[in-house]
């Protein structure tokens, strides 16, 4: 008697189906790149920074970086106006940055999502109520609205997250509800009703895993538009209070020396536009990943 | 359509109250009361202080307040400000058209570049011109523009000084401001060289202002570009031997443009937002600066009016693109 062999072909898991479409975008995988190196260095900014951030040293003042003539290799970006590394607080203001996308992401998709899941399945005067409240935080430009309620609340930047936040959440409800009433009059949904599921576990367990796709991509979105929101309101003398090594307060504190020291104001800015960039090329490759529009074969 | 501009108005309705309760009660929320912030650091005895709160009508049930707010704004009396004593209204009609002005020139830039930008990617796929494009327009639409405007200055008005670096035209002219447009009036006035001061004054501001937009448009028309060049009627238009010229700008851009005016239109909130910062870094005297300059003073009736007045803005043009969509979309009919 021979022995057949059978081959069975496994289907591939949900983690390689998604990398084989992630990683055939190319800037996605160079954005996954920058965005871990980024958080490697941020993580290990104790380590990894050649000074303290916050360490004035009288003897360096506005040193030119170490590829200028006067520059110094042991301060590669060279030395603000009172002598702190700027590299330095570059690789702290990470932490601050990619901190502040964390909660500000993380309150906006709980909240969001929850409100959204209220209002798409429940529909009716619920679903209204939501609608118009959420209406009405749209009709202010986020930015200002942003601004005003770090004003009431008190700047720093604690509450410059909570006002970020507040301005981001509209996006997920609206995201959420639309997803939730295609989802909901769908024939899983209703043999899973029929067969006694209750409310919560509907809303939950049923509705919401399959409506992720969407979120998550507005979410990597709103990750990097709260790192552009927190520094502008730093920028603007709003969100982190001086010393704290965050990006958009080092630009604020850095515009009086534009036309002496360029490199005060280019290397914060371009640290913020790196890190943004790195994040928005992720999402696009999260986009063409889950989609399931844009998935060929 | 009579019936949904009517529709759209009373969804207004309820949205114009919220955002005027919104306005209201912010103010309260301040730690100390209205009065205690106009004084400010002054002792002021707890008998004076029971005066003002009487004669500002601040004793009052607070939805009475509200009401009489309501009913103020209603009749455009939107608060005046504690520090010029100025009315809300007056401040906001006199710098609004600054606003006006380099929003109008940014959305033009961004329009003008944007949808070429985006057509010629999308026709182009996947060659390095699509890349170099749609690279670009991520660069953009990642672009911290408080940055970015810091960089213009450095360059060019700090390492070629060819452009000034504040305020909207060089101080050297002077004439009666007609319509609060600058590029106007300096051409009303008749001063040789007006004009081209208020051009160069402008280039910077409308440059930074633009980049996101911009990013967003080219980005919005090569989608909307990709979608309809995969049309049975573009494939139609082509082989019916049409030349490209043809079938791209009239056959499949008039398709694709319908999803980018929704977006242009959408720009409104994004540009106001972006005018606080742009206006903010070259001192242009806009409501963006004015906002960003009461919150800074602690003018909060400034801020409450300038809220309000804003809002409003944006949804009275929110409005006008619904409108217009439903003109340009003839699939969609209300």
């Amino acid at each position: 008697m021979t022995v057949v062999e059978l081959k069975t072909i496994t289907p591939p898991t949900g983690l390689a189906e998604f990398w084989f479409y992630f990683s055939r975008n190319k800037g996605a995988v160079i954005g996954l790149a920058v965005f871990l190196i980024i958080l490697f260095l941020a993580v290990s900014a104790m380590f990894a920074a050649p000074h303290s951030p916050s360490i004035q040293n009288r003897e360096v003042l506005l040193l030119p970086p170490a590829w200028v003539e006067g520059g110094r290799f042991t301060y590669f970006l060279g030395t603000d106006a009172v002598g702190r590394d700027i590299l330095s607080r570059l690789i702290y203001g990470a932490r601050f940055s990619l901190f502040i996308g964390v909660v500000v992401v993380s309150l906006s998709v709980v909240s969001g999502v929850l409100v959204g899941l209220i209002a798409g399945y429940f529909r009716g005067r619920t679903d209204t109520i939501i609608m118009r409240v959420m209406d009405i935080i749209l009709a202010f430009p986020s930015l200002l609205l942003a601004l005003v309620l770090v004003a009431v609340l008190g700047p720093g930047l604690l509450n410059a997250m909570i006002a970020i936040s507040l301005v981001n959440l509209p996006h997920f409800v609206r995201l959420t509800r639309a997803a939730v009433m295609t989802e909901r009059t769908k024939d899983y949904v209703i043999a899973s009703k029929v067969a006694g599921a209750g409310t919560l576990r509907l809303m939950f367990l049923t509705i919401l895993p399959n409506c992720l796709a969407p979120l998550i991509v507005q979410a990597t979105l709103a990750f990097s538009a709260a790192i552009l929101d927190a520094a502008a309101l730093g920028f603007l003398g709003m969100g982190a209070q001086p010393p704290t090594p965050e990006w958009g307060t080092m630009l604020a504190e850095a515009r009086e020396f534009i036309q002496r020291a360029w490199w005060v104001v280019t290397f914060p800015g371009l640290a913020i536009l790196i890190t943004v960039l790195a994040i928005n090329l992720m999402g696009d490759g999260l986009r063409d990943a889950l989609d399931p529009k844009l998935k060929r074969s | 359509m009579l019936r949904f501009i009517f529709g759209r108005l009373a969804v207004l309705i309820p949205t114009f109250i919220g955002v005027s309760i919104i306005a209201f009660s912010f103010i309260r929320l301040l730690p100390g009361d209205p009065v205690m912030l106009m004084s400010g650091e002054r002792v002021m005895s707890p008998e004076r202080h029971a005066q003002l709160m009487a004669d500002l009508g601040l004793d009052r049930p607070i939805y009475i307040q509200y009401f009489d707010y309501l009913l103020n704004l209603l009749q455009g009396d939107f608060g005046s400000s504690i520090v010029t004593k100025r009315a809300v209204l007056t401040d906001f009609l006199q710098l609004f058209p600054a606003t006006i002005e380099l929003s109008l020139c940014a959305i033009i830039l961004a329009v003008c570049l944007g949808v070429p930008a985006g057509v010629l990617a999308a026709v182009k796929r996947g060659t390095w011109l699509d890349q170099t494009l749609m690279g670009t327009a991520l660069v953009g639409y990642s672009m911290p523009i408080f940055w970015w405007g810091l960089l213009l200055v450095i360059f060019f008005s700090g390492y070629l000084g060819w452009t000034p670096v504040s305020g909207r035209i060089s101080l050297m002219y002077f004439f009666p401001q007609v319509t609060g447009f600058m590029l106007i009036d300096s051409l009303i006035s008749g001063q040789a060289g007006a004009f081209k001061s208020a051009v160069t004054y402008l280039i910077l501001p409308t440059i930074v202002l633009a980049t996101i937009p911009l990013a967003v448009i080219a980005r919005q028309t090569r989608s909307a570009m990709l979608e309809v060049l995969g049309e049975d009627y573009v494939r139609t238009a082509r082989s019916k031997g049409l030349s490209p010229f043809r079938v791209i700008g009239i056959h499949a851009l008039r398709n694709a443009l319908i999803p980018v005016v929704t977006t242009i239109g959408l720009q409104v909130g994004v540009l106001l937002a972006g005018a606080i910062l742009t206006e903010t870094i070259f001192s242009w005297p806009g409501i963006g600066k004015w906002m960003v300059d009461s919150v800074f003073k602690r003018d909060y009736q400034v801020v409450q009016g300038g809220l309000m007045l804003i809002a409003a803005v944006i949804m009275v043009v929110n409005l006008i693109v619904d409108v217009l969509y439903g003109f340009i979309n003839p699939r969609i009919r209300y």
